[in-house]
Parts: C-alpha cells; structure tokens; sequence
C-alpha cells in the first residue's frame, strides 16, 4: 500500500479517533456520534460498491439486499435460536458469499450490464421473502429485541463504544481493500478496468475476478448488515429496499467511485444528509436525491475525491501561467 | 543461429483442419498445418485473409467452429485465454492494447501472472510472502524491460510512450508470461525504418530464447529478413509455405499477392 495512502488513512484515523471529543462537548450536536455509527455501517456497504463500479465496471442494485441478509441472519439467529452474535454474524456473511457467487457467475460471464438487471430483481425479491416470511421475519412491522454484542463479557451499549467499534471494523476493511488493490490482484483488477482483453490475454481469469470482488462486497454488507441489527435492536424490511440500493450507489457516486476514500467520504456525508441535513425535506427526499445525482454526473462525474486532484492541477496550470507571463 | 531454419524440430504449434465461420462467411476453413518449435514463423496474406482470425483462435479470444489447435500435444481450442496464456502462448494486438493509465513497469508486471499464484485473501490479509512474490515480479519485470531496452521508462504511464515504444513494451508485456510461443499481430504497423530494424533485430533475439514467434506482417522486407517460414493465407485457406526463398519464387504467391502490390501492403491498417 503507498505511502499516500498510509497517510490518508493516518488522517482519517486521527479524525474519527477525535472526532466524538470535539461533537459531545456541543450540545447540539452530540448526537452526531450516533449518526457517524450509521455513516461507518453505510461505508461498509460502500466500499464493496465501489470495488465493483470502479474496478470491474458492474453496478449492483441489490446492496441493501445482501445488507439484509446480513442484519436479518444475526437477527434470526440470535432472537430465535439464541446463538451469539459473533456466531451470527459469520454466518450471515458466509450466506451472502455463496448468494453472490449464485447470481455472480452467470451474470458477469456475460458482456453488458446483466448484473445490474440481475440484481435489482434479486433485491426486490430479498424484499418481498422479508415482508412476507412473517414467522421467520416478522413480516412488513420487522423483529425487535436483537441483542447487543458483547465483546469478552462486557455488553457494547453506549452509543461511544458502539462507535469505536464499528469504526474499528471500517478500518479494518479498508486496510483489507487497499492491499488487495495494491498488489498483483489489485494490478489485475485495473487492468481488467483498462483493456480487459489484453488482460485476459496475459492470464487474468477476468469473470471470475469480477465474481470475487461482487462477492467481496457482498459479505462486507454482510457484516455492515449484522452490525446494525445489533446496534438498532429491530429491523424491519424497509430498511432494505431497492431505495436503499440506490441510495449506497449514490453514496458511491458522490463520493468518487474510482477511488476506495470516495466511498468513505460519499457515505459519511450522504449519511449526514439523509438522517440531519435533509428532513424537513420528508417526502420530497427522493426529489433531492435525483438532483444531487444528477449535478454529481454532470459537473463532478470523479466525486469529491476528485476535487483535490483538480484543485492541484488548477493550481499547477495557474503557476505556469504566471511562469509564462514572468518569462 | 540459424540451426532451428535448418533442422526440423518437432511441431511445437499443430493446427489440423481449422474452421471459423462467422454467419455464412468462412474467415478461416481446412487450415492444417505445423510450426517447428524455435523457429520464426511468418503468416502473411492480403486483408481478410484469416491472419488475424488465426491468431485469435489459437489465443483463445474466439472459438474455432470445428478443427483442432494443440500446443506440444496439449488441445486449446475452446479453452479460455487466460488458461492459454498458462499453457505459453502470449500475444499483442494489432491495435495497442496497453493498460494506458498503469506504468511501463506495472504493464510488464501484469505480465508475470501466469507465473504467480497469491489471490484475494492472500494479499488482503498480506500473508506472508506476499512482498517477496511482489519483489520477484518487479525484478524480473525489469529483466524484461532491459531485455527489450525500455529499462529507463520504467516508471512513466504506459499511454505517454511514444507509439514505436508502445509497440515494443507490449512484446515486453507477452514475454514475461514466459511463453512457448508468442503471437506477434503487426508489430511494425506504424513503425519508422529505423524502428522497424530494431524490431526485426529484437525478434530475433526472442528465438534465442527459445521462444517460437509467429508473426503476422505487412512489411515483406522484414518478413524475408528475419523469418525462417512463411505461410501464406489466402481467403482463409493456406495458398503455400515454404521458405523466404521458396515464397519469393512460388507462382501462385506472386500473382495473388506479392506482384500485385510490389510486394508492400500499402492498406496495411
């Protein structure tokens, strides 16, 4: 992993290291530790995401889905077989790798955008079993009275623990992330990006690696899933809908998808958008969601990532303008 | 080193009754044919010819309708590229097919996978051993950038090379697959002279390596320069093989393909 990207990510640690002790000192904002809890579920979810838009090309509409899977295994397994979280939660994963890898490899053997059309009739059927499996379920009004995750004995309540937590876990994954991009699979995987022929041709099983990196984020839904079944307590379908899908290709989106931070940046901020910025909005939600959609795609198709670079190459273009004027 | 032209080596590459229809057209029909291992061996033809139909079946970019392709008697046709390029064929493309946006080095390191192994959780855990694999691949990347003298670009994105250098960083790139047999599409297309002699004295040094070339070409001076046979294509069917000497001599060549045009392809794009 480069040097630049140690940095970035030294950077982000020591900001959301500080971050609660900056908001709970403010009294209007301190609950902004529970909003960044979700922001870190989300980034999960996101960073799969943007593994599959930026690398192989593919977009996929059943995120929530497999971020249901994940919260609905723990929240099963633990309610009505009482098993422990930390059971549940592997085992949700394990079920959202082997349901990728179902609609995986016929969807991306395939030229075009099939795993898009693929997955957004998976997601809307992941939805209906949800609302409609009322024994398992608890159908359309959910399951309530998840437990809490106990880490050696000692029970994560506080919104403060729950936070470290998942944030913990975010790094963890992107420091997963980041050295498979930076080394001989990563190498790979832009390639495919590049010139998938060529790649094919000097020995990159191009389908199958497409079908790992879907099933990558697929199971870090997972996870991101069984994290917010235990830290919400109940669940219920709605959490999980086609919506929701757009919502984390959004986040994906406005962030940066050609970049792993892009999917960091995208999701905390959209997430500060959705739950604070933008309620008095209410039902209009999904008006302003189109618009940012479409001012990203039209003006700032990189993301925010991109902004830096542009920035940068603002600034260089100024300098050698000025050099030329000088000589 | 011109005893693989005079000694008959074993068959490295046997084609054996190749078809490939697209629709009703035969871009390919009843191509049998053997290469002699360490040779350098020639395909040309008038365009649309099946050359580079050839050279796609045999890489595994599209599956022949009917006929067999067997290097070293292990069958390819209907395999994947990717496994292909693990039995030792590699390829470049007629039209430059470099990953534009990595770097001259990282191009020539993706060279190296069929010769490595580390997958997803290997490298997303970093097992060990995963930075001396890494290390391994950028030493011997760099063998192949001196090999073809591009050593000192490491470093710049492939897609700033200038086109000649493109040319050769892609032949780079196929040989550090450590193939059999390489498949050269063009490699002078849009070459100047001076490039051109380069190359020819690059190809040459690749047989030294022991691999065998097969080289699809319009220039016929570097064709008769450098290659020990050629095997001429016609309308998808062999019209003749043989050697330089026998080509430049051989009637049915002349009149439907060399003395039409001098001898130069001037539509070579």
């Amino acid at each position: 992993m480069g040097k630049k990207n140690w940095l970035i990510l030294l950077g982000a640690a020591v900001f959301i290291c500080s971050f609660p002790m900056l908001v709970t000192k403010i009294k209007a904002v301190s609950h902004y530790v529970d909003v960044m809890v979700f922001a870190g579920i989300f980034t999960l979810v996101c960073i799969g995401l943007s593994l599959l838009i930026g690398y192989a090309g593919q977009i996929c509409l059943a995120q929530a889905a497999f971020f249901g899977i994940g919260a609905y295994t723990s929240g099963i397994l633990t309610t009505k077989f009482g098993l422990d979280p930390w059971i549940a939660m592997p085992a949700g994963m394990i079920l959202c790798g082997l349901v990728a890898w179902i609609i995986g490899t016929p969807a991306l053997r395939l030229r075009g955008h099939y795993l898009a059309m693929a997955t957004l009739g998976f997601g809307v059927i992941v939805n209906i079993v949800l609302a409609e499996e009322v024994n398992w379920t608890g159908g359309p009004s959910g399951m309530a009275g998840i437990p809490a995750l106990r880490i050696a004995g000692y029970k994560i309540t506080s919104d403060l623990a729950w936070y470290y937590l998942v944030w913990g876990i975010v790094f963890c994954a992107l420091i997963f992330c980041l050295n498979i991009l930076h080394s001989r699979v990563g190498r790979a995987l832009r390639a495919i990006h590049e010139e998938e022929k060529a790649a094919e041709c000097m020995g990159v099983p191009t389908a199958s690696y497409k079908v790992r990196v879907f099933i990558l984020g697929a199971v870090l839904a997972a996870v991101a899933g069984s994290l917010y079944a235990h830290y919400v307590a109940c669940i219920n379908p709605s959490s999980f809908n086609l919506m929701w899908s757009i919502r984390f290709m959004l986040m994906v989106m406005v962030g940066g998808m050609h970049s792993i931070w892009g999917a960091l940046v995208g999701a905390v901020l959209m997430t500060f958008v959705g739950n604070e910025w933008l309620r008095m909005f209410a039902q209009f939600e999904i008006l302003v969601y189109g618009s940012i959609l479409l001012a990203v795609a039209l003006f700032l198709p990189g993301g925010i990532v991109s902004l830096a670079s542009l920035i940068a190459m603002r600034r260089e273009k100024k300098a050698s303008a000025l050099e030329d004027a000088g000589s | 080193m011109n005893t693989a032209a005079s000694q008959p080596n074993a068959p490295i590459l046997r084609i054996e009754g190749l078809e490939k229809r697209f629709g009703g057209v035969a871009a390919l029909q009843g191509i049998d044919y053997e290469v002699p291992g360490g040779i350098i061996q020639a395909v040309i033809g008038p365009n649309g010819a099946g050359k580079t139909t050839l050279f796609n079946c045999i890489s595994g970019m599209i599956e022949p309708s009917k006929g067999r392709i067997s290097l070293e008697g292990c069958r390819l046709e209907g395999l994947a590229p990717h496994k292909i390029a693990r039995f030792g064929v590699s390829r470049t493309f007629q039209h430059v097919a470099l990953f534009r946006k990595m770097t001259v080095l990282e191009n020539v390191m993706l060279g190296r996978r069929p010769r490595t192994r580390r997958g997803f959780l290997a490298a997303g855990f970093r097992f060990p051993g995963m930075r001396s694999e890494e290390e391994r691949i950028r030493k011997k990347a760099l063998e192949y950038l001196d090999f073809v003298r591009l050593a000192h670009l490491a470093g710049l994105d492939a897609g700033t090379l200038p086109f000649g250098k493109q040319k050769i960083l892609e032949i780079a790139r196929a040989l550090a697959t450590e193939p059999r047999l390489i498949l050269l599409d063009e490699p002078a297309g849009g070459l100047n002279m001076r490039e051109t002699e380069e190359l020819g004295a690059l190809i040459q040094q690749i047989r030294k390596l022991r691999v065998t070339v097969l080289l699809v070409e319009h220039d016929m001076n570097l064709i008769m320069d450098i290659s020990d046979r050629i095997l001429v294509l016609d309308f998808g069917k062999v019209l003749a093989s043989g050697t330089p000497a026998e080509i430049k001599e051989n009637r049915t060549v002349i009149e439907a393909y060399l003395g039409v045009e001098n001898g130069r392809d001037t539509d070579a794009t």
